[in-house]
């Protein structure tokens, strides 16, 4: 079958231009609309979430502030022992390169971590951090991982470098977590 | 001397006094509450809460801002004509305050036996002087402009006087339509006139028409091009900090409850409620107020809903469609009445 081009002619149908008076009711009628779809913001209620008393719930993957682990009191093998080998992988990882490392020997008398090796410094500068999780990724013990914690401000910049104390230390829950499904 | 007007009943001396130090603090008592009112509710059209912070449900947040003006520096620009500058803002309100005089707030009342009138003044002109002051209050927006010696001051004032005169014509001949029908200029006697029915039924074009000029002549949104914060940064007050700022802003809000009250009374019944219960008279001034909220309700619902109209659109819509439409508003009622 030949192509014919008038087939694929859609016709557009324009209204004729409106008079002057049908012009004048429809501003009527859309103001009218305007009004009522303003009015209908009201009945459903202000969407505002009041921040420093309300907090949006974060998701459990939510990448906050990090913290460091210890295995727990009751680990048969090491018990309370902090799960950082001073690796310095974490660090290798950082593309911000916050996370500064010094590792130390562990001795018989003054044990530390699980493996040979403990971080004697395990410092994050957090005004640098990009929260980008790869510190997490990098470890292969699960030493740090990314806490919910997002309320990171302080007047110095120096009370923004997180110390191992400061990381290790049970962090206070100030965001809600998001429950399953919400 | 010359015979202004007749004034149809008033109190001794000391009475009129009492009355209109109240009339002046209710109404400031009440201006920084309109403004709060105005924000949480464009707020709550906006699906926001508005100022909640400074005290209980953000009530606070007027004093405080009123704090926070009164405290500024009183600079003025080295352009600036200093008379005139500071003159301005004086003029815009003190019209604003006059026309309050006007307003109806009730019937003549017996008040620990002596008759009270509840409003500020009752004479044979209401509309005419409400419209004398509207025309002064004219040249506090243009003089402010101008006396700034800015550009966009200039440009604000301008465009005001071109909106103010423009919508004023159309807002005059809205009202005669009801002067025609109610044989009276005296603001209460119209509120008497409408005992049977209220004017808003058989004046309906000329209180939508009414309503619209209203907007323009009080400079609110769609009609706001005078301020036009987006384009002018604040028109005509653009220069103006502290308290000639308060100034000018309580102005546009006395003039908001002036056209409030004007088309309360002319339009809505007054005082009277529907049906004419009897009801002691001091309910009257608060029915009053109440209507007046209903009206500041719809000025807070537009503003909220309809954005700024062009300014060639502002004037062909003022003077082809709203002046027309007056005018034939007009006719039909004179042709109504006489025959």
């Amino acid at each position: 079958m030949p192509y014919d081009p008038s087939a694929d002619v859609i016709e557009v149908i324009r209204h004729p231009a409106p008079s002057r008076a049908a012009g004048a009711y429809r501003v009527f009628g859309e103001t009218l609309r305007g009004l009522k779809t303003t009015f209908a913001r009201v009945v459903e209620g202000p969407h505002t979430i009041q921040y420093p008393e309300e907090k949006t719930p974060v998701y459990p993957r939510w990448r906050g502030r990090h913290r460091l682990h210890r295995f727990e009191d009751s680990d048969p093998a090491h018990p309370g022992l902090e799960k950082c080998v001073g690796c310095s992988l974490c660090a290798a990882a950082c593309p911000a390169d916050c996370i500064r490392v010094v590792a130390a020997e562990n001795t018989p008398e003054n044990r530390i971590s699980a493996g040979e090796r403990y971080a004697a410094v395990y410092e994050i500068n957090l005004s640098r951090c990009i929260f980008c999780g790869y510190c997490e990724v990098a470890c292969p013990f699960d030493a740090i991982t990314m806490g919910h914690d997002y309320e990171l401000s302080d007047y110095t910049r120096s009370d923004l470098i997180f110390t191992k104390e400061m990381l290790l230390a049970e962090p206070i829950e100030r965001t809600p977590l998001r429950t399953e499904g919400e | 001397m010359i015979h202004l007007a007749d004034v149809n009943y008033f109190e001794p001396w000391w009475a009129q006094i009492i009355k209109s130090l109240v009339i002046f603090g209710v109404v400031f008592a009440i201006l920084p509450l309109l403004t709060i009112y105005e924000r949480k509710l464009l707020g709550r059209f906006q699906g926001r809460y508005g100022p909640n912070r400074v005290g209980p449900f953000g009530l606070m947040q007027p004093l405080a801002e009123i704090v926070k003006f009164a405290t500024k520096e009183n600079f003025r620009p080295t352009t600036s004509i200093g008379f005139l500058y500071r003159l301005a803002p004086m003029l815009a309100i003190l019209c604003a305050i006059s026309a309050l005089a006007l307003i109806p707030w009730g019937d003549v009342n017996d008040i620990f036996g002596t008759r009270f009138g509840l409003y500020g003044i009752d004479v044979s002109i209401g509309p005419l002087y409400v419209f004398a002051l509207a025309g002064i209050s004219f040249y506090g927006i243009m003089l402010g402009g101008w006396a700034s010696g800015s550009k966009y001051s200039f440009l604000g004032a301008m465009r005001g006087a071109a909106q103010l005169i423009s919508y004023e014509v159309s807002q005059g001949l809205a009202l005669v339509g009801v002067l025609i029908t109610s044989q009276t200029l005296s603001l209460t006697g119209i509120v008497h006139a409408q005992r049977g029915m209220w004017y808003i039924v058989p004046q309906l074009a000329g209180f939508l028409i009414f309503l619209t000029a209203s907007f323009a002549e009080t400079n609110r949104a769609p009609f706001d091009l005078v301020e036009a914060d987006a384009e002018l940064v604040a028109g005509y007050f653009t220069e103006y900090g502290g308290t000639g700022f308060v100034a000018y802003l309580f102005s546009e809000y006395v003039n908001m409850m002036v056209v409030s009250g004007i088309a309360t009374t002319v339009f809505l019944g007054g005082w009277m409620l529907p049906g004419n219960p009897h009801i002691p008279g001091w309910v009257d001034p608060f029915i009053v107020g109440a209507k007046m909220m209903l009206f500041m309700t719809l000025f807070i619902w537009v503003r909220a809903t309809l954005p700024r109209l062009r300014y060639d659109q502002l004037m062909s819509f003022g003077w082809k469609v709203l002046l027309p439409l007056a005018t034939l508003n007009l006719l039909v009622t004179a042709i109504v009445v006489v025959a």
